[in-house]
């Protein structure tokens, strides 16, 4: 099967400062890549330079269209950026309320991509965002309920809601349970699983722990100073890691 | 006329800054066009921005009306056409049939406009995303994308809270099929007015800075959903004055015991009728 996306050789430079340094990877259709790393190893950077939030210094990323054509990433003008963000990918914050719009409706905020998409049925419109809160958990009589009364894991699940309502084909994800309590991670990382599964999602997903890699990704790079030191399957980086840094993260998660 | 200011008040330069950013307005209906907003004698919210637009047009021979919510005899209308009166000369009318130029602030007349009048509105806030998207730099990106799936935002909002768009002023219309654009808080009421007018409508907002037009015949769609679809205001009763059953009526409290009047709002339309012999 053909990749959905083909990264090579993908820098980008803060200034002289170095974000991210000659990463190359393909990602498939139905794969969820986990980009594993401590806290400015570059892999926020990676994520957001994939994802044409930040422009690259050097190399490339190729996007595979559904009329089988490539798409170069770097020869995007902002109304197709926005045009691939809107109706093609999608974008989860590690902060949801980032990606939420905190003074209008669950409802709004779910029905929103599907608005800009141009559908004009509020009926309709009001019972996919119900099916939508129910898919992920929250109570669909709460659809008229503002974020802000939401729990943070409620509010992460919102934001996975909105994001997933457009059935996008590629969604990128910053550490989508960082800060959340355990119980409350654990429910998001089994909802994730679940509906990357049932759409058949390809993702590429961004976190420090090397536990929710073991629970959601076949594939795994580990991130160190902005270069990719080590990547596989993950049940094999988990169990014969190569690189010494590898072997420290390993060994430090085993130990917690 | 007076020869202590210049013509219409503002500086030759001034009005050609301001007749050039009027014809790229003209030439992109519903595009906010900027231009360097001048201090007026009046403060911000009093109608700067029309009447620089208004100061711009007049030439000797026009006759202005100014209305202020359909009235001609309120202060703000009033302090507006003796200023012009005072600073160009020009006749002044009462009459909508009479007018060449009027300026307004939050009604369109309720006698239909012809080809060679034009009506210049008092803009508060040009910008309909506005509230919904407070970054100027966002904004722009969004019309320059006709990306207005956010409008939308606001309309469900307005139905999941109140079971019907409840938004009565300033709603929201596509101009031409590409610009997302602010009537002014106009009511509702008011919008099939706009949908290709014989007239040229000019819109300014001093505080702002902005200016922007609909020019003649234009198409203007005011937005809604399929299961939703536009409507404008209706009463059950009719002017208790003129006895009209279409225009837009104000409601008076005429007492302290709470009696109250409905009436237009348009005051020259209802007292036209009125002076007419009954038919
Ligand atoms: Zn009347």
């Amino acid at each position: 099967m053909s990749a959905l996306l083909q990264v090579r050789g993908l820098s980008h430079h803060y200034g002289q400062r170095v974000g991210c340094q000659d990463v190359s990877f393909d990602l498939h259709p139905g794969e969820l890549l986990c980009i594993v790393g401590e806290s400015g190893s570059g892999k926020s950077t990676l994520l957001k330079t994939v994802a044409a939030q930040l422009t690259a210094s050097s190399g490339s990323v190729r996007y595979h269209q559904r009329d089988d054509s490539w798409l170069d990433l770097n020869e995007l003008d902002e109304a197709g950026r926005r045009r691939l963000a809107r109706e093609e990918w999608g974008f989860v914050t590690q902060n949801p309320r980032d990606g939420l719009r905190l003074n209008v409706s669950a409802g709004a905020n779910v029905a929103e991509r599907l608005m800009a998409k141009g559908m004009r049925n509020y009926g309709q419109l009001r019972a996919i965002a119900k099916g939508w809160l129910e898919r992920v958990e929250i109570d669909p009589a709460r659809v008229d309920d503002a974020p802000t009364s939401f729990s943070g894991g409620m509010q992460q699940r919102l934001q996975i809601a909105r994001t997933l309502v457009t059935q996008p084909r590629l969604v990128f994800m910053d550490e989508p349970t960082a800060g959340l309590d355990v119980s409350v991670q654990a429910r998001i990382l089994d909802l994730l699983r679940r509906l990357v599964n049932e759409l058949g999602l390809a993702a590429v997903m961004v976190t420090h722990d090397l536990a929710v890699a073991r629970l959601l990704a076949a594939r795994t790079m580990v991130m160190q100073g902005g270069r990719v030191v080590e990547t596989g399957l993950t049940d094999q980086i988990l169990d014969d890691p190569q690189h010494p840094y590898t072997q420290l993260l390993v060994s430090s998660v085993l130990t917690t | 006329m007076t020869s202590d200011y210049n013509f219409a008040f503002l500086d030759e330069n001034t009005k050609r800054m301001l007749r050039r950013a009027l014809l790229k307005a003209v030439a992109i209906p519903g595009y906010q066009v900027p231009f360097g907003s001048r201090e007026m004698p009046l403060p911000y919210g009093w109608g700067t921005g029309g009447i620089q637009l208004t100061a711009a047009l007049l030439g000797p021979d026009d006759v202005l009306k100014v209305i202020d919510q359909g009235a001609d005899d309120t202060t703000n209308a009033v302090n507006i056409r003796r200023f012009f009166a005072r600073v160009t000369g020009v006749a002044t009318t009462e009459r909508t049939s009479e007018a060449s130029v009027i300026q307004t602030r939050h009604r369109i007349p309720e006698t239909p406009l012809r080809e060679d009048q034009i009506l210049v509105f008092q803009v508060p806030e040009p910008e309909p995303l506005r509230t919904l998207e407070p970054r100027e730099a966002e904004t722009r990106t969004l019309h320059a994308l006709a990306d207005y799936g956010l409008m939308h935002v606001k309309l469900y909002e307005d139905i999941a809270q109140y079971g019907h768009i409840a938004t009565s002023y300033d709603y929201p219309v596509l101009v031409d099929g590409r610009f997302l654009t602010s009537p002014s808080p106009i009511p509702k009421f008011d919008n099939p007015k706009l949908d290709r007018s014989p007239a040229l409508m000019l819109f300014g907002a001093g505080r702002e800075k902005r200016l922007y037009a609909i020019p003649p015949y234009t198409h203007v769609e005011s937005l809604a959903f399929d299961d939703h679809p536009f409507e404008i205001q209706r009463w059950e009763q009719q002017c208790q004055l003129c006895g009209s059953g279409d225009s837009y009526l104000d409601e008076v409290v005429t007492d302290d015991r709470g009696s109250r009047l409905f009436v237009c709002s348009d005051t020259d339309y209802c007292g036209q009728r009125r002076a007419e012999p009954a038919a």
